[in-house]
């Protein structure tokens, strides 16, 4: 990003009269809209949810100031580490795989020509632009546990009909394999934008040196594609660790604490436990591991940007 | 000896033809195994939507009969019909509709406006406003949910429209930073062109940088649109009225009083998909550009 530069880039001789009055009015007004909702939507939300942190009290209305007794509270709290090892568990079980599957998806569509790519690269990407409840209502259906289409297959492992999202052992993996299913088209269209990158002389050469195909993907593009797949990964890390709307609706409500991840464990406590307080510190963990993970990726972006 | 000297350089020559051939034969074979994957695959991805379609077109009495009818034995629209007359579908739709393009016009705007000042004019705090925005990319919008439920309660905007749509504001900044790279690369000549010309600021904005980037500005629409419709855990805690739900959360959390009846459920969801589905068919360029776009890779 360029932005220390451009910001650096005052004229000498303009020093005097740093800024141009009629410019600095304008650029108020424009900027005005997006500053007054940032400050206010962004900015004091973020600011008010630490400060509740350190508050006992219900969502909404006067609280209590106890210090950090939230946050020991949090340490002790069983429901914390089942969310927090659930969103985790949730975390492994969909980052690698979809990166993963969308990698050899990308290369397999990549290969493609024409109309045949696109229509191909539609079948993978389509569910992605739809809506949770779809996605829901879909793979409700498709293992139904009476007359779902995938019933048959699981009957022959299994002996008999099995309620998947009423089983817990494979209520994670499951509402996972269908997330991956869902969004999976995003990692895939960065993945191409990534292949198509990578230079056809390149294969060429490889071509004609006799290079089998294997050694062309682990030496040409494996080591070129790296910095997609790590980006894919971190999107992925982030945007997994926020899980809350595929489990709760698969999860028949979040009756089941079982089932908890850390968004819904903020659900829980301060709208359906109305402790406004609790939950604000919950999100504040979350707000924490997240930043961590984003520090990470927009580093990289920098480190894309720089190259 | 000659002919011994002669027989390696021309079996060189005349070997070295087939061995290419064979190799180039094999990645035809591997080549074709690949796309042939590949299809499969798109057609295992493609599938559960598909079907979900089709029973959706079905007798309700069929659905539940044994095997597996991959075409509907008796074609049917009740299901839409029952969803279209007898659920609020049809205000859910418009509360989604309403909210949706509210968001859409208030976020492409307010960026647009942004992404230019920062990018073209000269103003006291540009550059942390600029750092700001790019530190926003690691707040998790979801941490912020009790905090956004506290402030629209204290606006008393539950159960109402402008609650749903302001707090998805918030999701503003990656749009003023792909508006302030695509105002960067704006010719410079042209600026100064105008400049001549005695065009102040609005009319560059309106008139010159706005119309050069129309292409960004639908896709960064585009992209919005389907981000704010299917929206499900803010508007699943803005709204509890039925009549105030967006579709998305509404076929969800309303159940029918007759039971379950799978061609139903399934035409609902049909319903709060199709607009999505519809406009990304039709502008897919512009959706996957803007998509790469904000992943931070420049199309």
């Amino acid at each position: 990003m360029s932005a220390a530069d451009t910001a650096n880039d005052v004229p000498l001789p303009a020093r005097k009269k740093r800024f141009n009055r009629n410019e600095v009015l304008a650029a108020l007004i424009f900027v005005l809209p997006f500053v007054v909702v940032y400050a206010v939507l962004f900015i004091y939300p973020t600011l008010q949810m630490i400060w509740l942190s350190f508050h006992k009290a219900p969502l909404i209305g006067p609280g209590e100031f106890i210090g950090l007794d939230n946050y020991f509270k949090l340490f002790k709290d069983r429901l914390f580490g089942v969310a927090f090892w659930n969103t985790v568990y949730f975390v492994v079980l969909t980052v690698v795989p979809a990166t993963l599957t969308a990698l050899l998806i990308a290369i397999g569509v990549n290969r493609l020509k024409g109309w045949m790519q696109s229509l191909i690269l539609a079948c993978f990407f389509i569910p992605y632009i739809l809506p949770v409840s779809v996605v829901f209502r879909v793979w409700g259906w498709m293992f139904d546990s009476q007359f779902g289409i995938l019933q048959p297959l699981i009957a022959l492992v299994a002996g008999d009909n099995v309620p998947v999202f009423r089983t817990l052992p494979l209520f994670m993996p499951t509402v996972a394999f269908i997330t991956v299913w869902w969004t999976i088209g995003f990692n895939i269209l960065l993945f191409i934008a990534g292949l198509r990158n990578i230079s056809p002389e390149i294969y060429e050469a490889a071509a004609l040196d006799g290079t089998s195909k294997w050694r062309q993907f682990t030496r040409i593009t494996w080591p070129l594609i790296w910095p997609v797949t790590v980006l894919v990964l971190t999107i992925q890390l982030i945007a997994q660790f926020k899980i809350f709307d595929q489990v709760y609706l698969f999860g028949n409500g979040g009756r089941s604490d079982a089932t908890m991840g850390l968004v819904q464990l903020i659900y829980r406590s301060a709208f359906q436990k109305n402790n406004g307080g609790y939950g604000a510190t919950v999100a504040v963990v979350l707000f924490l591991i997240i930043v961590v993970f984003s520090v990470l990726q927009f580093q990289m972006l920098r480190a894309r940007g720089e190259k | 000896m000659s002919s011994v000297a002669t027989t390696p350089a021309a079996g060189e020559v005349v070997g070295m033809s087939p061995r290419k051939r064979r190799i180039i034969r094999t990645l035809d074979i591997v080549g074709l195994i690949a796309t042939i994957v590949t299809v499969l695959g798109a057609i295992f991805w493609a599938f559960p939507l598909y079907w979900a379609v089709v029973t959706t077109l079905k007798v309700e009495n069929d659905i539940v009969q044994p095997g597996i009818d991959l075409w509907p034995r008796r074609f049917t629209l009740d299901a839409y019909t029952h969803v279209l007359f007898n659920t609020k579908i049809g205000t859910w739709y418009i509360n989604s509709l309403v909210t949706a393009i509210s968001v859409t016009v208030l976020v492409v705007m307010m960026s647009a406006l942004a992404g230019y000042a920062i990018s073209q004019l000269k103003f006291p705090g540009r550059r942390i406003l600029w750092w700001i925005i790019l530190a926003s990319f690691m707040i998790p919008i979801p941490a912020l949910i009790v905090n956004h439920f506290v402030l629209i309660s204290q606006f008393k905007l539950f159960n109402t429209w402008l609650g749903v749509i302001l707090p998805q504001l918030v999701y503003g900044p990656v749009t003023v930073i792909i508006y302030k790279q695509f105002f960067d690369s704006v010719p410079k000549e042209l600026r100064e062109a105008a400049k001549i010309d005695n065009a102040n600021e609005f009319q560059m904005f309106f008139k010159l940088y706005l119309p050069m980037n129309w292409g960004i500005t639908t896709a960064l629409a585009i992209i919005t649109f389907i981000g704010a419709w299917n929206q499900f855990l803010w508007p699943f805690l803005a709204v509890t009225d039925e009549k105030m739900m967006n579709v998305t959360v509404g076929i969800t959390q309303v159940t029918d009083a007759f039971g379950v009846k799978y061609a139903r459920d399934l035409g609902s969801a049909i319903l709060a998909g199709l607009p999505v589905a519809i406009v990304y068919l039709i502008f897919q360029r512009k959706v996957t550009e803007a998509i790469m776009l904000s992943a931070g890779i420049k199309g």
